[in-house]
């Protein structure tokens, strides 16, 4: 993937070249054969840890790299266009983290988050559960008080590393109170009584485990709590604004790889005595693609650098994740069609980007969610 | 342990190499320089001995301005310092004239290991340990795909046709590495930041007290006369298979002889 990136610093292009270099000789090269065995690859984890890219945009006094939202999410569009199961399992460990670094006392972040940022652990996100997806205040998961402590009962579903994860951060009731009664809780994959089912059956992300996560009588101290009592739907909302701009990342990088295959192809192929890049009806394709790719990169790096200014970002957020991810599943399956009946076939890479791109349009609110949180942000309250 | 570990800038190989019609010597514009691959097993090891034996890594290396780039992936890696040899002088130098350089450096900088990969992928002379040993006076440990330090007693197993000798030597020592010998790391984006704070010393012939007249392509004891480019490549050979495909392979692989 050569993309020319306006980066704010030497230090973000360094970042970016590490990057090339990891993708290039450790994730892209495994991805299609563990995608089709199935196998998560918790190694290239470790790789990307030890080269610091699990907790980059954390402060470095807690071992994170302070990088701008900017410069993470490009590294998580390069991560993605190699390997989704990657780029997305580094969004939501990401997102995992969140919480603690910006919810968390002082005393919590330097007990819990060098370990979380420092590459060696992997977290995961428990907020949907089998009845509760889009409407998530409906959430039914309860920690009950236990002496001081909390007790949890509930089961959590769609769970990205659901049964690999290190730490879970999860979202239960404290309180019969709606969204109110929503509190943030830190569990760590060892608690007694928390479990992980048999991993889903998926489309595509084969390699990224996704299970239901069952929390079943687990004991948990007071310090597990994270932010106030009843703050944890706010936390749960706050963090999935950052978490739209990683899979709006995703999508560009998926998109990108898918296009840079369509258009080497398209490039090489030839019918009727020439490329069939020089049909126009082909190039006018590739530059719909290229433009629409350009564009969505354009959105979620506009978000991005207004939460990096501590602007409110939501809204753009919603925005980027909508359009990246329809924009994505238009352009891979556009490649597809590009390949013709080698797009098709699981020889080239195009038919696993655009079975990918169609889980991206579900996650982390679906679309219509995010048409939801637009729509309410741009037309007045009914004064009636 | 004061581990110095030679890298060299060398021309990418999956990039189209040249030598100047000029003076013969290589194009270094119109290529991309990288680290060495095998020296990248160098510092590896330099480091792993480092992590197990305490001391200190240092990375030398000679060639022009821009070879600081790979001063800088051998720093970001773990090294801790950095020398890098550079002059103008020392421009052309051959095997023989480039060990002398290094040889003085290595005396003036001081040292109790030197570790280095066994060839470039550019010259391929595999020649310099060796040269190197012989200048400094201490053992040569070539080919070495396992290295174990105990004190001053060092031991490697070096690769043979038939498998590997064990060779000892008491410290300080030369020792050139092969690609089996371990996995290089990736430098880590903290490796990266930390590795701009190092030391890089720059040092010119004078400085490291090399005659001008041993290095350069005046002091260089082999020349290269002529060359040419690589020939492009010839059009493969189809074998038809009329039941006897595997015979004509076999018979081609043998002609070959690949087997």
């Amino acid at each position: 993937m050569t993309v020319d990136r306006m980066l704010p610093s030497d230090e973000a292009r360094e970042l970016m070249g590490l990057v090339g270099e990891l993708t290039a000789k450790e994730v892209a090269p495994r991805a299609a054969g563990e995608e089709s065995a199935g196998r998560f690859p918790r190694e290239v984890f470790r790789t990307l840890g030890a080269a610091g890219l699990l907790g980059l945009p954390y402060p470095q006094e807690y071992g994170g790299a302070a990088q701008p939202q900017e410069v993470y999410l490009q590294v998580v569009e390069e991560l993605a266009g190699a390997w989704l199961a990657v780029g997305l399992g580094v969004s939501v460990h990401t997102l995992s983290c969140f919480p603690v670094a910006a919810y968390g006392t002082p005393e919590q972040r330097e007990e819990l988050l060098p370990g979380m940022l420092g590459g060696d652990l992997l977290g995961a996100y428990c907020l949907s559960e089998p009845q509760s997806g889009s409407d998530a205040a409906a959430l039914s998961t309860r920690a009950a008080e236990d002496s001081g402590g909390f007790l949890v009962d509930g089961v959590k579903a769609w769970i990205t590393h659901g049964g690999v994860a290190d730490f879970y951060t999860l979202m239960a009731r404290t309180a019969d109170d709606g969204a109110r009664g929503v509190s943030c809780l830190h569990v760590p994959a060892g608690a007694a009584g928390l479990s992980a089912g048999v991993p889903e059956r998926k489309m595509g992300m084969r390699s990224s485990p996704t299970a239901q996560v069952r929390f079943d009588g687990v004991r948990l101290p007071p310090e597990a709590l994270v932010g106030e009592r009843g703050e944890g739907f706010r936390i749960a909302m706050a963090a999935l604004d950052g978490g739209r701009l990683g899979i709006a990342a995703c999508a560009v990088g998926v998109a990108q790889a898918a296009f840079d295959v369509a258009v080497g192809y398209a490039g090489e192929r030839r019918q009727f005595g020439s490329r069939i890049a020089d049909f126009q009806g082909m190039s006018f394709m590739l530059a719909d693609m290229a433009t629409q790719i350009a564009a969505a990169r354009a959105l979620y790096l506009d978000a991005a650098r207004m939460r990096d200014a501590g602007l409110p970002y939501g809204t753009k957020a919603a925005m980027a994740k909508l359009f990246a991810t329809d924009m994505c599943m238009r352009v891979t399956t556009d490649a597809v069609q590009v390949l013709g009946g080698y797009g098709y076939v699981e020889d080239f890479p195009v038919e696993r980007y655009m079975r990918e791109a169609k889980v991206l349009q579900i996650v982390e609110g679906t679309n219509q969610i995010q048409r939801l949180v637009i729509g309410r942000a741009v037309t007045k309250p009914d004064p009636a | 342990m004061n581990i110095v570990v030679c890298v060299k800038q060398v021309p990418d190989t999956a990039t189209e190499r040249k030598l100047r019609s000029d003076d013969k010597t290589l194009d270094r514009d119109a290529a991309d320089g990288v680290v060495n691959e095998l020296d990248e097993y160098a510092v590896e090891e330099a480091l792993r001995l480092k992590e197990a034996h305490g001391g200190e890594v240092t990375v030398l290396t000679m060639g022009p301005g821009r070879a600081t780039e790979t001063i800088r992936k051998a720093l970001a890696m773990g090294a801790d310092k950095a020398v890098h040899l550079s002059d103008d002088a020392l421009h052309g130098s051959d095997a023989l004239a480039t060990s002398y350089a290094m040889a003085q450096t290595l005396k003036k900088i001081g040292f109790d290991l030197v570790i280095l990969g066994s060839e470039s992928t550019d010259a391929r002379t595999g020649v310099l340990a060796a040269m190197l040993a012989e200048r400094l006076g201490t053992p040569q440990l070539t080919l070495a795909n396992k290295v174990d330090v105990d004190g001053t007693a060092i031991a490697i197993q070096r690769v043979t046709d038939y498998g590997f000798d064990k060779v000892e030597a008491t410290l300080p020592a030369v020792v050139s590495v092969v690609e089996k010998i371990n996995d290089p790391r990736y430098p880590s984006f903290k490796g990266i930041m930390a590795a701009k704070k190092k030391k890089v010393e720059t040092l010119g012939i004078a400085d490291a007290e090399i005659a001008a007249e041993l290095v350069g392509l005046a002091g260089a004891w082999s020349e290269v006369a002529e060359f040419a480019a690589a020939p492009p490549r010839a059009a493969g050979t189809i074998v038809k298979d009329e039941g006897d495909g595997g015979t004509k392979t076999a018979d081609f692989l043998a002609s070959k002889k690949f087997i």
